[in-house]
């Protein structure tokens, strides 16, 4: 990195008082998910492969947290984890208090993939997981719509995901988690395929619904802005094996807008992520210094050099 | 229409190129038909005797090969005898395009030779039930259990070794035991059609149901579908637009299976017909039966085709089904 051209910033640790005292209040809540001592283990064929060791979090009543980290972290094995979808290998997961295994409906999953049910028109989605918890179809239906209602797809409750956009999918499968009313809601990079414009949208959008409605959110992310724009608390993974590194309060005050990208807070902390994601001696095995280059331009061409 | 636009890789032609070389692909195969029937320096071997002449052996409208006409011809000359006169034929088996269009019409009208015998219009239908009973019966079973053992690998464990052994054993090589077991008249013609798709037909279904992507039944379950609403709610209906494109294909299997199953016992339906024709050397009627198989076997696949379009809104209008 090169440092004259550094802006001077701020320490990330450095809270407002409005914030600190949030924070305070935060952690008086009951705990939503605790993970105790997780380990995953998978047995390749070249030997076992530690993808999580010893993760250790809580996640508090209506909190927002993201995790992040490298590729190769394990953050989605974690979070596929957390949902039920795969087994530890050894550790603890309890929400409310009590430990949970396997699949249920009290921890909703948000897709990268959208996985809305393509037979289905956008109202029965979301009255999937309603009718499968025992509501009447009449309720159900009632309550989809609601939920419909509130991701702004009112409109479109009675036709079928693949005439949606990227971005009306995400919000249909965001609806169709919530309307199970879940104690937390997983997000496994939900917004990835999403172009930019779109994807600020979706932040907005989600910022907007986590205000309104009582749930606690776990958003996987690899975009660094997109954690701090979104995070309470920001859970940082490193990669080989998976460990949490270091657990970042967000000190960009509380409610958030797109102006604050550019706010001191949220700089000195997104400098603090680079140090952690991408640490400075890590990308020696593929600096441009390594890099064979060879001139492939005629020396005589119309455009001799780019600068 | 350039070049370059005709034979662009993977782009749909416009609407109407598209219809022109989609009726090209019948239109070619009857040109050729035509040429060889209507040309006649093209083919022709036989020779139609108009005057049999001094050959004693010649008879009007007689065919003999060109070969031997010429030989007797020659004879003839050189003995100053009368000469033999004749046109260029093609052998009796191949009819010209005329004789069988008109054979459509009077295989249907002729009267059977013996009063036992079926007229076309019930031999038709005759194949038609073999092949309904046999894909029917088929599906009953085989289509619950390629879903299941598309979706438990205990039932694809317990079900595939054995039915992946059965299918290659040919099903016509049980038309002896089926006869033996089911008689001589519709049940063993069932069995083989039932034979020919059954084993084929719970692989197909078990792979199209193992195809169904798995992020759903994952998204199902964390929206607290269990085991059974798994099963009903989400891979019967993810895989049913597939396995209903795998059952027309398997149709089509089922079809070729007819003419076998037919010989077996007592020869019946369609088969016999052609059989029959065959015999009494009305080749015209031969070919107009054949066809009419295709042309009821790509009838009902393109009823099946649009059925599927109504019964399969959220499909993709450009996948084709």
């Amino acid at each position: 990195m090169n440092n004259e051209s550094e802006i001077a910033l701020q320490d990330y640790r450095q809270q407002s008082d409005a914030v600190r005292d949030r924070f305070d209040r935060l952690k008086q809540r009951p705990v939503t998910l605790e993970v105790k001592a997780l380990n995953k283990v998978f047995n390749t064929s070249k030997g076992p492969v530690t993808a999580l060791k010893n993760i250790n979090f809580k996640t508090h009543k209506r909190e927002f947290v993201c995790v992040i980290g490298p590729s190769g972290c394990g953050k989605s094995t974690l979070i596929r984890i957390l949902a039920g979808l795969e087994t530890p290998s050894s550790g603890e997961m309890l929400l409310n208090g009590e430990a949970v295994h396997g699949p249920c409906s009290d921890r909703g999953m948000v897709f990268q993939g959208y996985t809305l049910f393509p037979w289905l028109t956008v109202k029965r989605n979301v009255m999937f997981g309603l009718l499968q918890s025992g509501h009447g179809r009449q309720a159900a239906e009632e309550q989809a719509l609601q939920w419909i209602e509130l991701v702004g797809l009112a409109k479109f409750a009675d036709v079928y995901p693949r005439q949606l956009s990227g971005g009306m999918k995400q919000r249909v499968a965001i609806a169709r988690a919530l309307a199970n009313q879940p104690k937390i809601l997983l997000m496994d990079e939900p917004f990835g395929a999403l172009d930019p414009q779109t994807r600020q949208k979706m932040q907005s959008y989600l910022l907007d619904i986590w205000q309104n409605i009582d749930v606690t959110i776990l958003f996987i992310t690899h975009d660094l802005d997109e954690a701090i724009y979104l995070a309470d608390r920001i859970l940082v993974l490193k990669a080989h094996p998976g460990e949490v590194q270091e657990v970042i309060e967000v000190p960009v005050p509380q409610p958030r807008s797109p102006q604050q990208f550019l706010s001191a807070e949220f700089l000195a902390t997104k400098r603090r992520l680079e140090e952690l994601i991408h640490p400075p001696n890590e990308g020696e095995a593929f600096s441009t210094e390594n890099l064979n280059m060879v001139r492939m331009v005629h020396v005589n061409d119309e455009v001799p050099s780019v600068f | 229409m350039s070049a370059v636009k005709l034979f662009a890789v993977r782009k749909t032609l416009d609407a109407k190129p598209r219809l022109t070389v989609s009726l090209l692909s019948f239109a070619l195969p009857i040109a050729l038909w035509c040429i060889v029937s209507y040309v006649p320096f093209i083919w022709h071997p036989m020779m139609e005797i108009e005057q049999p002449g001094s050959v004693s052996y010649f008879k009007e409208a007689m065919l003999v090969e060109k070969k031997l006409f010429d030989e007797e011809k020659a004879s003839a000359l050189e003995n100053n005898l009368e000469v033999p006169t004749g046109v260029r034929a093609n052998p009796i088996y191949l009819p010209a395009p005329h004789e069988v269009i008109s054979a459509f019409y009077t295989s249907f009208t002729t009267e059977p030779r013996r009063r036992s015998e079926k007229w076309l219009h019930e031999s038709l239908w005759d194949s038609i039930q073999v092949i309904f009973w046999g894909f029917v019966l088929s599906s009953i079973i085989g289509v619950p259990l390629g879903i299941l053992a598309g979706t438990y690998d205990f039932f694809s464990r317990l079900f595939e070794p054995f039915i992946e052994f059965f299918r290659y054993l040919p099903a016509p090589a049980f038309g002896a035991l089926a006869v033996a077991i089911l008689g001589i008249y519709q049940a063993p013609k069932i069995a083989i059609i039932f034979i020919g798709t059954f084993f084929q037909q719970v692989l197909v279904i078990a792979n199209t149901t193992r195809k169904l992507d798995n992020s759903l039944l994952e998204a199902a379950q964390t929206l607290g579908a269990k085991n059974k609403s798994l099963l009903f709610r989400v891979v019967v209906p993810g895989v049913l637009p597939d396995l209903y494109r795998d059952m027309r294909i398997l149709l089509g299997w089922a079809w070729t299976y007819l003419i076998v199953a037919e010989l077996i016992g007592t020869s019946s339906g369609i088969t016999w017909f052609i059989t029959q024709q065959a015999r009494y050397k009305n080749f015209d009627n031969v070919f107009a039966a054949i066809i009419m198989i295709g042309i009821i076997g790509l009838t009902f696949d393109l009823l099946l085709s649009t059925l599927g379009k109504r019964l399969f809104p959220w499909q993709k209008p450009e996948a084709k089904i």
